[in-house]
Parts: structure tokens; sequence; C-alpha cells
């Protein structure tokens, strides 16, 4: 049976394995791996992927979102939205506290937006619609909006929007917070031990609001710099869990196939990764909408999923995944057609000027990528020159636009108007910043569809905005878009109910169980 | 002697802040902005967000000020704090030294020890088979490269017959002590230790060998000889002794590569040491933090020198300290 026949079957077993069938068994321990090693596990300071990951377990947000991307209650047991669509009423659970015995209530939530809005980029990117948010009672906020924002149901996971506890956090640096290295939430773990370079211990919380969760008594993250000896520590039994990214894409295969072991694809529709090419805009040929498309058809985006990404994914096509919010796959389309490439290149009159490319530092499989680009690049006649840098330094050079060509891969939130639009409004263009759009495409058409597409009201509107904005981005190429990415979890098929939501497992093992 | 130490350590804190210095500005050469790596893939596209980060470092501060800053803080055993890991420099490596400290002692005494045997024999049995059995046997661990070794280390004795683990300092979760404890440390560390002594050993190997060889034909060898001194006696006392100096120099210049070993080995081992804290800081543009290891390891460095400089004495009374 080849390979990706097997991986989809193995990844289909994964993402309909009939664990809900089975009553939970309480109990256990999870290893699990993560990689890198977070710099810190205050999730209101520190937001980088495998903060999200720990932490997920020891913060709360008020929301959480299903596959689907629809709101489920958490913190926040039931909302309302007003007639205008300005006013959103979140009732809080009673009951809830903290790790260390204090309630939960609503002035921990006015807290957190306060504290959020200076030490969270996106949520406080999010917030900025926000006029005021009030607390009539311990149990209820009410966030007022200047205007209508359609995403703002979509802030409210644990990643974007965690609450932090008002009594430790008040009045005090929050640079220097003693907590910040002992994390106090109110999620289903609680924070035991970080021995550095080595494990991140958690603990259930006994006292959890969600009686009989979670499951699992302990969660030992354990820390592998290399993805090779990560793969051994799987293969040798002594981490259960690989989340999606731990290993290298080509061991995929191959850990798949090893005895009581179950992969799923699952748990990435909120971030939704896309990867792209930056294409420089601005200057050289590429400042030539000719030169993008050629670019576009000469890429065989295929080869590189069944290949490179061992059939993991799906071939992208436009700004927006298939996952989230208003996607349509009402484009124009780009196949993998050289001839029409060379033509292409032909008439916008390209004579092989050399076109530097920057393959992104993230291990051998973007690596590997980086070459078939190349490959096909230059079979279509471009003069392509690989620049090797680190991420720190490739992120310098794509941020003061000293690249022509560089791979990236961004996250979506469910929303256009929160992972999308920031690549390609004209507001978005800042030197020496970078994950903006810094290919330097500017098209008031664009700006005004993005400036529409956040407020507008009813959701059928803002569909109709996004789609054209879909229509007009395809058609000019600002970047190429090459696959949406999967990263497969792989874990002991023993290892229940894992993955439950649409952040995957970064929402925490509260459900999770063991089938000893 | 007393004097010759004084002298060495107060040249040795002058180096150490020219070290400082010249890492401070070499770091600051690299491509890739501090602020931008901490701030994350969605407070990078924030500009107002990376300019609180900066000016909450004083990244934004001109480069003197930051020098005069960072060196004033190094003069008071002050590290400074890590941008990206929000911690005391000083605490992220008390952390991580020991595990470095216990893997390259170990390491550099596996490469001792077996180095200087493996040479003295084959220089014993120069032009037999068991000599070309250990110089083939040194030139390839010589010649592969420290990450390879470790990794068909990991595939034959973790993964293949599961003896030792693949992994990390100890079991995590068995809460050992005392001698169980010990025992699992050193399980843990067999693999790494062994890994970065052997292409150490390769080196003491080829030196010991060809040092003793030469001593043998030396003058005081044959009178020796011809004093009817046994065999054993002259290769221990006279061969062996003199042909050991340039494998101590070798030692001592090698106390700051074992580091970058460790490094990798670290790295492949998941060792907990300051190897990997040195390279996520440099991934991460973590000045502070690189700028501290560094300093540690130069200190190091420094310190191993002189107890080279001193065992010289030991092996050869006929050196004198130059004071």
């Amino acid at each position: 049976m080849p390979k990706r026949v097997l991986l989809g079957l193995l990844l289909a077993c994964g993402l309909t394995a009939p664990a809900l069938a089975q009553e939970p068994k309480t109990g256990g321990v999870i290893n699990a791996v993560i990689q890198p090693e977070p710099p810190g596990l205050m999730l209101a300071m520190v937001q980088n992927g495998p903060t999200q990951m720990v932490s997920g377990n020891i913060f709360e947000g008020l929301l959480r979102y299903s596959p689907k991307l629809e709101p489920q209650p958490q913190l926040a047991e039931s909302w309302s939205v007003s007639e205008d669509a300005k006013t959103y009423t979140f009732k809080l659970r009673k009951g809830v506290t903290w790790h260390d015995g204090k309630p939960f209530t609503a002035a921990d939530v006015l807290f957190s937006v306060e504290m959020l809005k200076q030490t969270h980029a996106r949520a406080r990117n999010n917030l900025a619609q926000v006029d005021k948010v009030e607390a009539p009672d311990d149990y209820t906020v009410v966030f007022t909006l200047k205007q209508p924002f359609g995403p703002f149901l979509g802030i409210f996971e644990v990643g974007s929007m965690p609450m932090v506890p008002k009594h430790l956090y008040e009045g005090t640096d929050f640079k220097t917070n003693p907590y910040n290295n002992a994390p106090v939430g109110t999620g289903p773990f609680m924070f035991k031990e970080w021995q550095k370079g080595s494990f991140i211990r958690l603990v259930k919380n006994p006292n959890y609001y969600e009686k009989g969760k979670p499951y699992i008594d302990e969660i030992y993250w354990q820390i592998i710099p290399d993805a090779a000896a990560r793969s051994v520590a799987y293969e040798t039994g002594k981490v259960d869990v690989l989340p999606g990214g731990s290993v290298e894409n080509f061991d995929v295969p191959r850990l798949s196939k090893l005895k009581d072991t179950c992969v799923t694809g699952a748990g990435w529709e909120f971030f939704s990764p896309l990867a792209w090419l930056w294409l420089n805009n601005r200057q050289g040929p590429l400042a030539d909408k000719r030169v993008r498309q050629a670019v576009m058809y000469a890429i065989d985006r295929d080869f590189a999923k069944d290949v490179i990404w061992n059939g993991l994914g799906k071939v992208a096509t436009g700004p927006s995944a298939s996952t989230i919010k208003y996607y349509t796959d009402d484009v124009k389309k780009y196949p993998y057609d050289p001839a029409k490439a060379k033509a292409l290149l032909k008439e916008a009159g390209y004579k092989g000027e050399k076109i530097r490319l920057l393959p992104l530092a993230y291990g051998e499989t973007w690596q590997r990528w980086g070459e078939a680009v190349k490959q096909n690049l230059q079979d279509v006649g471009i003069n392509i020159e690989t620049i090797a840098t680190d991420v720190a330094g490739g992120n310098q050079k794509i941020g003061d636009w000293d690249y022509d060509i560089a791979f990236t891969y961004l996250y979506q939130y469910g929303d256009p108007a929160l992972g999308v639009g920031r690549n390609y409004v004209s507001s978005a263009i800042a030197k020496g910043q970078v994950f903006n759009n810094v290919e330097g495409y500017s098209n008031p058409e664009i700006d005004k569809l993005f400036a529409d597409g956040a407020v507008a009201t009813p959701d059928t509107k803002r569909k109709e905005i996004y789609e054209k904005a879909q229509k007009i981005l395809v058609e000019d190429v600002p970047v190429a878009w090459m696959l949406e990415l999967q990263f497969p979890t792989i874990m002991r098929c023993k290892v229940k109910n894992l993955i439950t939501t649409g952040i995957g497992v970064n929402d925490g093992f509260k459900d999770a169980w063991l089938d000893k | 002697m007393l004097s010759f130490v004084a002298q060495r350590i107060l040249k040795g804190v002058i180096v150490l802040l020219a070290i400082v210095v010249l890492n401070f500005f070499l770091i600051r050469l690299a491509p890739g902005d501090p602020a931008v790596v901490m701030a994350g893939e969605a407070g990078a596209s924030d500009q107002v967000f990376v300019k609180q980060l900066r000016e909450k470092f004083g990244l934004d501060k001109p480069l003197p000020e930051q020098l005069f800053i960072y060196v004033k803080g190094v003069v008071t055993l002050d590290l400074g704090f890590s941008f990206r890991q929000q911690a005391p420099v000083a605490k992220l490596i008390g952390e991580r030294l020991p595990a470095t400290l216990l893997l390259t002692l170990t390491a550099f005494a596996i490469s001792l020890m077996l180095g200087i045997l493996f040479g003295t024999f084959a220089a014993r049995f120069a032009g037999t088979f068991l000599d070309t059995a250990i110089t083939v046997f040194a030139l390839i661990f010589y010649a592969m490269p420290i990450f390879w070794v470790a990794l068909m280390g990991i595939l034959l004795f973790s993964v293949t017959m599961d003896w030792l683990p693949s992994f990390g300092y100890e079991t995590v979760g068995a809460n050992l002590t005392g001698l169980a404890h010990a025992v699992d440390v050193a399980t843990h560390l067999i693999m790494p230790a062994m890994t970065l002594g052997l292409f150490f050993m390769a080196t003491y190997t080829r030196m010991t060998r060809a040092s003793m060889l030469e001593v043998k034909r030396l003058d005081f060898v044959k009178t020796a000889r011809a004093k009817g001194l046994s065999d054993a006696v002259i290769q221990r006392r006279h061969v062996l002794r003199n042909a050991l100096l340039p494998v101590v120099t070798l030692a001592g210049v090698h106390s700051g590569t074992l580091i970058g070993g460790a490094v990798i080995t670290e790295t492949v081992f998941a060792w907990p040491g300051i190897g990997r804290l040195m390279y996520d800081a440099l991934l991460q543009r973590d000045y502070n933090l690189l700028l501290g290891v560094f300093v540690i390891c130069s200190a190091m460095v420094l310190i191993f020198n002189l107890i080279t400089d001193l065992v010289y004495r030991m092996v050869d009374p006929r050196i004198e300290f130059a004071s």
C-alpha cells in the first residue's frame, strides 16, 4: 500500500476514533514533547507556540472553539449580542477558583483586558475595537464596541485572551512578577515544577470546576531539542504524544506505522497555518504582476505536498485557508504549468536578472522545500540565488525588505479580519517589521474591502466582501500561496480524547484520558 | 608559585573584560533583532509593541551606553536579565552549569585516560597489529562528526538494544534519591560523555603515541636502558612522563573546544547544560544570556589554562613559573 494512502487511512482513523463511545478512565501520566523549550509560561506575557501548548492547561479563556470554530463555553457559561452588534454580554461561570483558591470573578476579566493591552500584541489589536468593558456584577462582563466587529466572538480562546489573576498581578511589575515562573490559572492542571532544559511538570487541579475532570493525574512536557532524538523518544516509549511539528515531516510515515500509534491532523482549524512565498512587489522583476503569476505557475505545489510533506496538507488556492470563515475556491487557478510560466516571463520581458530566495530555517523539511522551489523556478528560466540565514537573520532581511522571494507560514486565527488582512492592506506596510505587508502590496480596493469586512454585518455581507477580496488578491498574486499545512499529532492509541477543539493540543488536556 | 597564580588571575580578569567588550560588539554584528524575535508572529507585525519591547529592555539606547551598563553589571557580578526567558542570566546559567560540568569533565577524563592508555599501548607495540588497530580506531572517532556518533549511539544502544536512555539527565518522574539517583544519572551520562570523550580521545591517542615514539629515541632513554632499568620502568618513569607534556598542553587548549562539542552533544541527547542554553540564546538573539554564557565559558577556559600550567609543573618540575 502506498505510504500516502496508508497515512491517509491512519489520519482518518485518528480523526474518527470512537473515543467518545467509551467511558473515560481516571489516573495516569502523559509524557508529551515540547519543542522548543518555552521561554516562559505566563501566557499573558509570552505568546509563542510552546508557551501556548503548555500553558493552555494552566490558563483558560472565556470561550473555546469547536473544530468548526463555533464558540463554546469555558469561563463564560453564556453570552449574548445586542441587536446593533455592538454590545457583548458574558455571564461568567460561578464556583471557579484560581489554583491558589481565590475565586475567579468579573474583576479578573477587567484586569486581564487592561493587562493584555500592555503585554499581548494580538490581544491589543483584537481589543482595539472595544470602547469600554464593564462589570455590572461579579459574574457579568459587558464589552461595548466602538462599531460592530465581525470576528469579535473569535478572540476569546486561551492563547488570544488568557485570564490573569488580578490579586497576584495588580500593582506589580508584570515583567518581574514571581508568578511568571510559577503561573497560577484556573485551568485543569496546575504548574508544579520546571527543570530548565529537562521537563515541565503539571499536576491535576483537584478543585477544577468541571466535576470529574481532568482525568489524567500528571503531564510531563519533555524538552528534547533534537528532532531525531524526539522521534527516538517516541519510538522507545519514553513519550506518548508528539504534538504537530515535533518531528521532521519525513519521519511521520515511519512513526505512524509503529504499533499502537494513532495519528490525527485535527486541532489546527483555528490557526490554519498557511505557507506562502513573500514576493517583494517593490523592486526588480517581481514588481511585474506577470512575473508573480509566472512564479505561481512554475511551482509544482502538488509535488511539494506529496513528496516533501508526505501527502499532508492541501494546495492553497489563495490568501485564506479553506478551514477559516468566508473561504472561497471560486478564484483564478494556478495549476503547475511551466510553459505558461515561461510565456508570462517572456511577455513581461524578464531578462534573467538574479532573484534572491530565502528558505525558512525551520529544519530539514523547509530546506528541502527551498531546494525544490529553486529547481522549479530555474526550470522556467528564473535565475535564483539561495540566501542561507537563521530565523532571526531571515526575519531582519524580510522586515527590511532586503529579499526577493522568502518562505514563511502564518496563522489565520479563524477569520480574515484577524489573520489575513494584515498581510495585504497598505496600512500594514512598515519597514523593520515582519509578518505584516512586507511584500509592499498596495491596492486601495483591497484596503477598503478589508476595512469594510471587519465591521460589516450581517455575516452574509462579510462573506460577500471577503470573497471579492480573495478574487482580487489571487489575480494580483502579491505573494505566492503554497500549501495549507498540516502538522499531525502522533500519539499512543491509549491516549483518548486528546484533541477536542479547533486549537487542538493548545487547548489543554482536560478531556484526555488513558485507556490503560 | 602564589604570586604566579595571583598574577595569572589578575591577567585573567583583564582578558575576561576584553572578551566581554569584544563579544558585545560581535554579537550585535549578527543580523537579527531580539525585539522582533521576542515579539513573535503577532507582536512583530505591531510597530508599537516592538518599540515598547526595545524600550523595556534598553535596546533603544546607544550602543556605548548599553555596553557601559553591561560592563558595570559584570564588574559587580550581575550578568543582566535574559530578554527572552525573563529571568536573571546568572540564575539561568547557575541552573545549567552543573550538568555541563558533569558532562565535560567526565568526557575530559574519559578522553585523557583512554587516549593516554591507547597511545601508550600503540607506542609500546609500534608497528604491530595492535598499533594499527588502535590507530584506525582513533582515526574513525576523530573523523566522524560528533552528532553522527551520537545518533549512531542512540540507534544502537537505545533503539536496537534498549540498554541506555536516549535523552535527558535523569528518568523524569521516577523521583529517585541517593545511590539510585546517582546510578540513574550515570546511566544517562554514559552515551553523551562517551560521544564527546571519544572525539578527544582520538587526538590524545595520536599525540601520546607520536610523542612517546619520539622520546624513546632520545639519549636519556638509551642511558636508562644501558643502566639496566626494566622496560616497564623506562616506559612509565622516563618515556611517558616526558611524552605527556604536549598532551597536557593540548588538553589545556581543548578545555575550550570541549564546550563547543558540548553544544552539539547536549542538543542531541537533550542534556540540560549551558551548551544548549548558548545555542538557544544565539537563535533568539538573547544578547545578555549569550554574553553571560560566553563570560562563564571564557572564565572556564582561563581556569583550565591555569590548571594546565600547574599540571605542567607537576609533570616536569624543571619548568619554572615565570613571575
